[in-house]
């Protein structure tokens, strides 16, 4: 290897260190809020006996693990059904098709999406409209009296 | 004085080498029938422009904050001064951005510009186009509100379509599960700091090819672009007939920018920026997400592909049209250039606009959405103010019929227009398709009771044309 040949590498090699010395903690510091652990725990969402049995209706949360600046982003919602005295079903709001917050008409008994026409039964099956599944339930229990959901991601349907 | 700034000015001029730098730019022979076809390239420049001062004034004002983005838009559109001018401003700027690229792109393809030697040209446009519509779609996210809330999720939505990585990508543009503190600033770096810094760079490639490879004339039938001997045939051209570039080529380009730039000021003085929708509070399920007008055409195309083929149509379409448009130019780079003898590129133009501005007035009525607040059915339409027909209306509004279905005008677009439904299917038929629902009707046969049902039914069978044109009652305008 020539002298020449020599330094054209070093300063090559040179500017991939340097390159990388850049470039780890901004990738690392971008894709980091995924690896954050922010869902997973169970809250209260009231007494069961605020809820009716029969009726579904849209209960506010609040993320437990949000961000301090996150202000009223940190709200979220679910569509909460008392089926019976013990059993409850707590519905993801958003539209498995492409994630738009669906809304519950009590008369009509159904589901329906603003965006794309996405319409479901009461119990969250797909009646029509381009959603592919139905819609996703939050885990649900009771304990000394209280609903407890855990909270989870936004469900987001994939491909493969 | 007059020597003396002219002495100071030469001294500068030397040390700085201004005119070096510029000179040669300004003084290129251009085609001396390159006329009013070529302003468009130019517009969108100056519509960049005026993105980037009106988009640099609104960041002195704007906390890219998801708590209080809302609070800073409403400062900025009620109470600073100039605030709601500079909002119409971006808006419309990036409206003539869009517009303006698109139509230079069509005029290049239509001139056959693309092909040799400015292949390079076309492709570094492709990339700005889609770097554009990029920023189209953050631009509108910064606008923090409701429905800009809603579109990150839908965003995520369609990332999580890819294969094997839609989950990560899904999280990385939500900034981690949900929406939240997280989520805003990612947009704004992005609207802010990478892709303008992209358009730049890719800015400045675009021009330096539009340089060294000069202008391409108006195409003429027959006179065929052959890559051993363009460049020499060009050059000899120019030097015959070709005029420098300022000023006789770009005052054109001057007068057609100042019209965008006087448009922009216009529209943002007397339509004013988008409104802005209710706060982004993502437990308030009253929301009706709907994109800026140019990417309506893409909101219609995903309530419109046929539900089995979505996944594929949502990744590929976009994948497909990408690397079409970016080899286009090094598949065919030689030969005609006049659209006479290029038919077909006529068509793939008028197909496109056809495509687009279909799919876009699609997006505009959404027919597929439901009407979530119909108004009740007039008596006079009904018929009756007591009885089945008189309680069989109200149910099927009650029900959520109305909210799918039209009746003289009332209701909601997404199934079939049921005005004359009496005419047109039996008792027995009616009953089914209530009951059993159809290809996009839910089946209601769970949730009436047989006396509803009959109501119902009754209603429908009402539903037929007047024997007398005149006892038609009007149709309701909505």
């Amino acid at each position: 290897m020539t002298r020449r040949r020599f330094l054209e590498k070093l300063c090559i090699g040179l500017s991939g260190v340097c390159a990388a010395i850049l470039g780890i903690p901004l990738v690392g510091f971008v894709v980091a809020p995924i690896f954050r652990k922010t869902t997973g725990k169970w809250i209260s969402v009231g007494n069961i006996t605020d809820y009716e049995v029969g009726k579904t209706v849209s209960v506010a949360i609040t993320d437990p693990s949000s961000l301090p600046w996150a202000g009223i982003t940190a709200k979220s919602a679910l569509w909460l059904r008392r089926v019976n005295d013990v059993d409850f079903i707590a519905f993801s709001v958003n539209c498995t098709h492409l994630g738009c917050p669906v809304r519950w008409l009590q008369d009509a008994d159904l589901f329906m999406c603003p965006c794309h026409g996405g319409v479901y039964y009461s119990d969250g099956t797909v009646a029509a409209g381009p959603p592919p599944k139905p819609l996703i339930r939050y885990d649900v229990r009771t304990a000394n009296g209280q609903v407890q959901i855990k909270t989870m991601a936004i469900p987001i349907t994939t491909t493969l | 004085m007059k020597r003396l700034i002219i002495g100071s000015w030469r001294w500068l001029d030397d040390r700085l080498g201004i005119s070096a730098l510029i000179g040669p730019s300004l003084k290129h022979l251009v085609p001396h029938d390159a006329r009013w076809w070529y302003v468009f390239g130019s517009a969108t420049l100056v519509a960049f422009i005026v993105q980037v001062v009106t988009g640099v004034a609104l960041a002195f004002s704007y906390a890219s904050s998801s708590s209080q983005a809302y609070e800073t838009l409403q400062f900025i559109t009620n109470e600073a001064p100039f605030g709601r001018f500079l909002r119409g401003m971006h808006y419309f700027g990036a409206s003539a951005m869009v517009l303006m690229v698109g139509a230079h792109m069509a005029q290049t393809f239509l001139f056959g510009s693309y092909k040799y030697p400015r292949e390079m040209n076309w492709t570094t446009g492709v990339l700005l186009l889609a770097f554009t519509i990029v920023m189209g779609f953050t631009g509108q996210l910064l606008r923090w509100d409701q429905t800009a809330a809603w579109s990150v999720v839908v965003a995520a939505e369609q990332a999580g379509r890819v294969p094997f990585i839609g989950d990560f990508l899904a999280q990385f543009i939500l900034g981690g599960t949900t929406i939240g503190g997280a989520t805003l600033s990612r947009f704004f770096a992005i609207h802010v700091f990478i892709m303008p810094a992209l358009i730049f760079l890719f800015i400045g490639i675009h021009l330096m090819l539009v340089l060294r490879h000069g202008i391409a004339e108006p195409p003429v039938a027959g006179m065929v672009v052959e890559p051993a001997t363009y460049r020499a045939e060009y050059e000899e051209r120019m030097h015959k007939t070709g005029r420098p570039f300022y000023p006789e080529g770009a005052w054109r380009d001057f007068v057609f920018g100042t019209g965008v730039l006087v448009v922009i000021a216009l529209l943002s003085y007397f339509v004013g920026p988008p409104k802005l929708d209710a706060p982004p509070d993502p437990s308030v399920l009253n929301a009706d997400p709907r994109p800026d007008w140019y990417l309506l055409w893409a909101f219609a195309l995903l309530a419109l592909i046929p539900p089995e083929v979505e996944g594929y149509v949502m990744i590929l379409t976009p994948v497909i049209i990408g690397i079409v448009l970016l080899a286009a130019p090094i598949l065919n780079n030689r030969g005609e250039r006049a659209p006479s003898r290029r038919p077909w590129s006529i068509a793939v133009v008028l197909l496109s606009v056809i495509l687009i501005g279909s799919l876009w007035i699609a997006g505009a009525n959404s027919p597929w959405s439901p009407n979530f607040d119909p108004q009740p059915l007039p008596e006079k339409i009904v018929g009756a103010t007591s009885g089945p027909v008189f309680t069989g209306a109200k149910l099927f509004r009650d029900k959520g019929c109305l909210n799918c279905h039209l009746i003289h005008g009332y209701g909601g677009r997404r199934g079939p227009d049921l005005t004359y439904i009496g005419d047109q299917l039996a008792e027995s038929d009616i009953v089914i398709r209530i009951v059993n629902g159809g290809v996009n009707m839910p089946a209601f046969g769970n949730s009436l009771k047989p006396d509803e049902l009959a109501q119902i039914t009754a209603f429908l069978q009402s539903r037929k044309r007047p024997i007398r044109p005149q006892d038609q009652p009007p149709m309701a305008q909505n």
